[in-house]
């Protein structure tokens, strides 16, 4: 049953929530798990796309850096707040996915995963060439979040922080799952054709997905730069789309638990790897690749299927 | 008579040069069993598409309740109580059973975005109301046991039943079914003929395509015949029987005049 | 005028680059339905172990083919570790097994090899030739021919030999080639195979103009994905006009409109195409069959 797999992804996210901290033994340790909560939100947000809806995108990096940026460029440049920057983010982000989703989401398969592809490249090639805007490749200062005075700082806190914004983004999207919208996802990932008939408005319903995805990913492109208060165009290139895409699959597509454990694995591990530095890529590239074919319907998913039925499904 | 709840006149389209469909004009009524047949590549499926709204006719037009729908999009058709099943199955496979049902509930359902995404109790409630309609069509397909199994586990037959549940969620007033019983036993088929039967005396428009014989001849009070995508005969079960034209079509040439010949 | 025809000749000596990535996309995507974004990485192969084995002391000719060999060998293992087990995957899960497989080759390469650019020397030497007031440089013309000679051979072996002949049917309609006793594993290794050849001569032609390094794999497989698009995906044809096409637009902009964006126009264009014709330029558009 849904409704229970839906219980299960809250109560297991609320308790790792709740115990990491007592559990991480260093502000580094901290770091990285609030490095896991950035790239989870981004994650769960592909994941209604691509694994509710079956939509891929391989330029989602593109939403993250513009959120990124949004944090850095809208105080420098604009003279606003960071808080309000970041909303801009995701106004900017959200008004490019409806832009471009129209005609964008009409294609299907390769011709959208190379659509999409363009989409991110183009973002990352105006964040990485526009030097005297952005930075260039060198990257651009982000300054300190003030809320209403109080300046954020610390690992403990940015970790409560993003956690709770995550927390926020999974209920969002455990409910959209659970209602008309979510179900007419799921219905046209299956047969576009038989949702249409069922009254399914498809280019609408891929719409208001692709955009929300793409507020998903600002908002955590926005928070990764407040946090690390600074942003390269790295956010926003093809390895990140790349690593966004892995993380919903390995998690298992549809699973919103899973794009949280896909985005751990695939942000814990190069941590991890750092002390066969030279190694990174490598690991990284044979690592996709044996998840791929040995937990082909990703780990949550594959995991679940080992338990009992009624727990989860 | 009534007017027609569902009106072909004069469809016609074309493949690549091949014309699929000429000329095709057909009326269906509430309440009515309307049959389409004709050999292999007659054109049945063409028109169904046609009708539906998957297909854009070259020629002629298609009218719902009398208003001129040709070419609208399959779910502004739906909108307007126009529902069809698939000849080769569109189910849902990723979802239960009783999920497949609930989304064609969709267009009687309340689709706001900030409610659902807030989970108020209004979404809720709705939920719960899909999820009991999705139950009693179930039960009314003989599927309620089965409601919480992946779709993807069914037999043929049952998802066959499965597609005209969904069908019906959407309460439509003409349901166009394409070759329900094709794959099923005679058990099966039975169940089916009876479905049908039930549906248009609840007042819904049934246009069929079929390839059996028996079950259209059956069932039907209106049966329209295709051959190389044009009118070939029309009328009741008793007149189509009686064309040699017909029996020509589906038999050849000389077995139709040794029927002429000895009857 | 002149500067319009230099223009040209860099586009088409980069469009070649791409047409190859391509045909080798083309290749395997006919065999299998799978993306292969290691394409790239096959282009990188043929530069930088023709560079290395070079600069070791081995002879130019003997170092290109050894780069030859060991792209193959990379192709060939893609295929029998990383998609042969995984068969019956879906298409994104494929393609997300081909990028590891970019990014495993990048990671080996960059343990083997360095982070720098690298070239050799040109194959007749460095000296440009007065072509209409244009010049061209005598490795463009090797790009060129070698390119053209590379399709012809390809063409050829698709036309006149079993084993191609055996590559088409499969691309046609793999159940009837299985059922008519083909192996289509054997297609798509060879498929693998020859898209590695194909990819390190592209490189081993270029290395000399364009330089390497064991980063330019990525972008040049986009760019050769989106020139397969460009031609429709599957369309060989498709693929080399696609990606002349490509090289020209990207010289002609770099030209004269601005050299930093030179890289956006494959993707400004291959967006720009499939918003008018969401099947690419030659792609069959298909009546949806319900």
């Amino acid at each position: 049953m849904r409704v229970s797999a839906r219980h299960a992804t809250l109560l297991l996210f609320l308790a790792a929530f709740a115990a990491l901290p007592l559990l991480l033994p260093s502000s580094f340790h901290l770091r990285v798990a609030t490095l896991v909560w950035i790239q989870a939100l981004a994650a769960v947000g592909l994941n209604l796309l691509m694994g509710l809806a079956g939509q891929v995108s391989l330029g989602h990096a593109g939403f993250f850096g513009i959120g990124a940026y949004a944090v850095a460029l809208g105080p420098r440049h604009l003279g606003l707040d960071p808080l309000l920057s970041a909303l801009a983010g995701l106004v900017l982000s959200g008004l490019l996915a409806l832009l471009v989703g129209r005609p964008i989401l009409r294609l299907r398969g390769h011709y959208l995963a190379v659509a999409t592809l363009g989409l991110g490249i183009l973002v990352w090639l105006v964040l990485n060439s526009e030097v005297a805007l952005t930075g260039g490749p060198d990257g651009i200062q982000v300054p300190r979040l003030v809320l209403f005075g109080w300046r954020v700082a610390g690992a403990e806190t940015w970790y409560w922080i993003t956690g709770a914004v995550l927390l926020l983004g999974v209920w969002l999207a455990l409910n959209l799952e659970d209602s008309p919208l979510g179900r007419a996802l799921r219905a046209l990932h299956d047969s576009e054709v038989a949702a249409r008939v069922a009254g399914i408005d498809v280019a609408r319903s891929k719409l208001v997905v692709f955009v929300m995805a793409a507020i998903y990913a600002a908002l955590a492109g926005s928070l990764l730069g407040l946090f690390n208060r600074f942003v390269t165009p790295q956010v926003a290139d093809f390895l990140h789309s790349i690593e966004l895409v892995t993380m919903v699959v390995i998690g298992g597509m549809g699973s919103t638990l899973g794009a949280i454990v896909g985005a751990a694995i695939l942000t814990v591990l190069p941590q991890a790897l750092t002390v066969f530095h030279d190694y990174e890529h490598a690991v990284l590239g044979l690592m996709i690749i044996l998840f791929m074919i040995f937990l082909r319907q990703g780990i949550v998913p594959g995991l679940a299927a080992l338990l009992p039925r009624r727990a989860v499904a | 008579m009534s007017t027609p709840i569902i009106e072909a006149r004069g469809v016609g389209i074309s493949f690549g040069g091949v014309r699929a469909l000429d000329d095709v004009s057909f009326a269906a009524r509430a309440g009515e069993v309307f049959s389409i047949i004709g050999p292999n590549g007659a054109g049945k499926t063409t028109l169904f598409n046609i009708v539906s709204g998957l297909y854009r006719p070259d020629s002629g037009k298609v009218l719902l309740a009398g208003e001129d729908v040709t070419a609208l999009p399959p779910h502004l058709l739906a909108a307007r109580g126009l529902c069809r099943t698939f000849q080769n199955l569109q189910i849902f496979l990723r979802m239960t059973v009783l999920e497949n049902v609930m989304v064609g509930r969709h267009l009687h359902e309340e689709r706001g975005l900030i409610p659902a995404l807030l989970r108020l109790p209004s979404v809720l409630r709705q939920n719960r109301a899909t999820r009991a309609r999705a139950r009693e069509l179930l039960a009314f397909v003989g599927l309620e046991k089965r409601a919480d199994d992946p779709a993807g586990a069914l037999p043929y037959g049952a998802l066959k039943r499965l597609e005209i549940a969904r069908a019906l969620a959407a309460e439509p007033k003409v349901l166009l079914l394409d070759e329900p019983a094709a794959g099923c036993n005679a058990v099966e088929t039975e169940e089916i003929d009876r479905l049908i039967v039930t549906i248009a005396e609840r007042g819904v428009a049934v246009v069929l395509v079929e390839h059996d014989m028996k079950l259209v001849m059956r069932i039907s009070t209106h049966i329209l015949v295709l051959n190389h995508g044009r009118i070939l005969a029309e009328g009741t079960p008793a007149e189509v029987r009686a064309n040699p034209e017909v029996v020509a079509a589906y038999l050849g040439r000389h077995a139709a005049e040794a029927a002429h010949a000895s009857g | 005028m002149d500067q319009l025809l230099q223009f040209v000749f860099s586009g088409l000596t980069v469009g070649a680059v791409y047409a190859l990535v391509a045909l080798g996309f083309t290749l395997i995507y006919n065999a299998s339905d799978v993306i292969n974004f290691a394409q790239g990485e096959f282009v990188m192969l043929g530069g930088m172990v023709t560079v290395f084995a070079h600069a070791a002391g081995v002879p130019l000719p003997l170092a290109a083919l050894l780069a030859i060999v060991v792209a193959v060998a990379t192709g060939l293992a893609v295929h029998r570790f990383a998609i042969e087990p995984a068969r019956g995957a879906n298409a994104v899960t494929l393609i997300i097994i081909t990028i590891g497989a970019s990014i495993l080759i990048r990671g080996l390469a960059q343990i083997m090899f360095d982070k720098q650019f690298h070239r050799f020397p040109a194959f007749s030497g460095e000296d440009p030739i007065a072509v209409l007031g244009a010049s061209i440089l005598p490795q463009s013309l090797w790009v060129l021919g070698g390119a053209a000679v590379i399709v012809a051979a390809l063409w050829l072996f698709m036309e006149r030999t079993l084993l191609g002949k055996a590559v088409r049917a499969t691309a046609a309609n793999r159940l009837a080639a299985r059922l008519v006793g083909i192996d289509t594993t054997l297609v798509l290794a060879l498929a693998f195979g020859v898209s590695g050849a194909i990819g390190a001569l592209a490189g081993i032609l270029v290395t000399p103009i364009t330089l390497t390094s064991v980063t330019v794999g990525t972008l040049l497989a986009l760019k050769g994905f989106a020139a397969a698009m460009l031609g429709g995906i599957g369309n060989p044809v498709g693929a080399v006009a696609g990606g002349l096409v490509l090289g020209l637009l990207e010289a002609l902009a770099a030209g004269f409109l601005s050299s930093t964006y030179k890289d956006a126009v494959a993707f400004v264009v291959i967006i720009a195409v499939l918003f008018v014709l969401p099947q690419g330029l030659f792609g069959k558009r298909a009546v949806e069959r319900v």
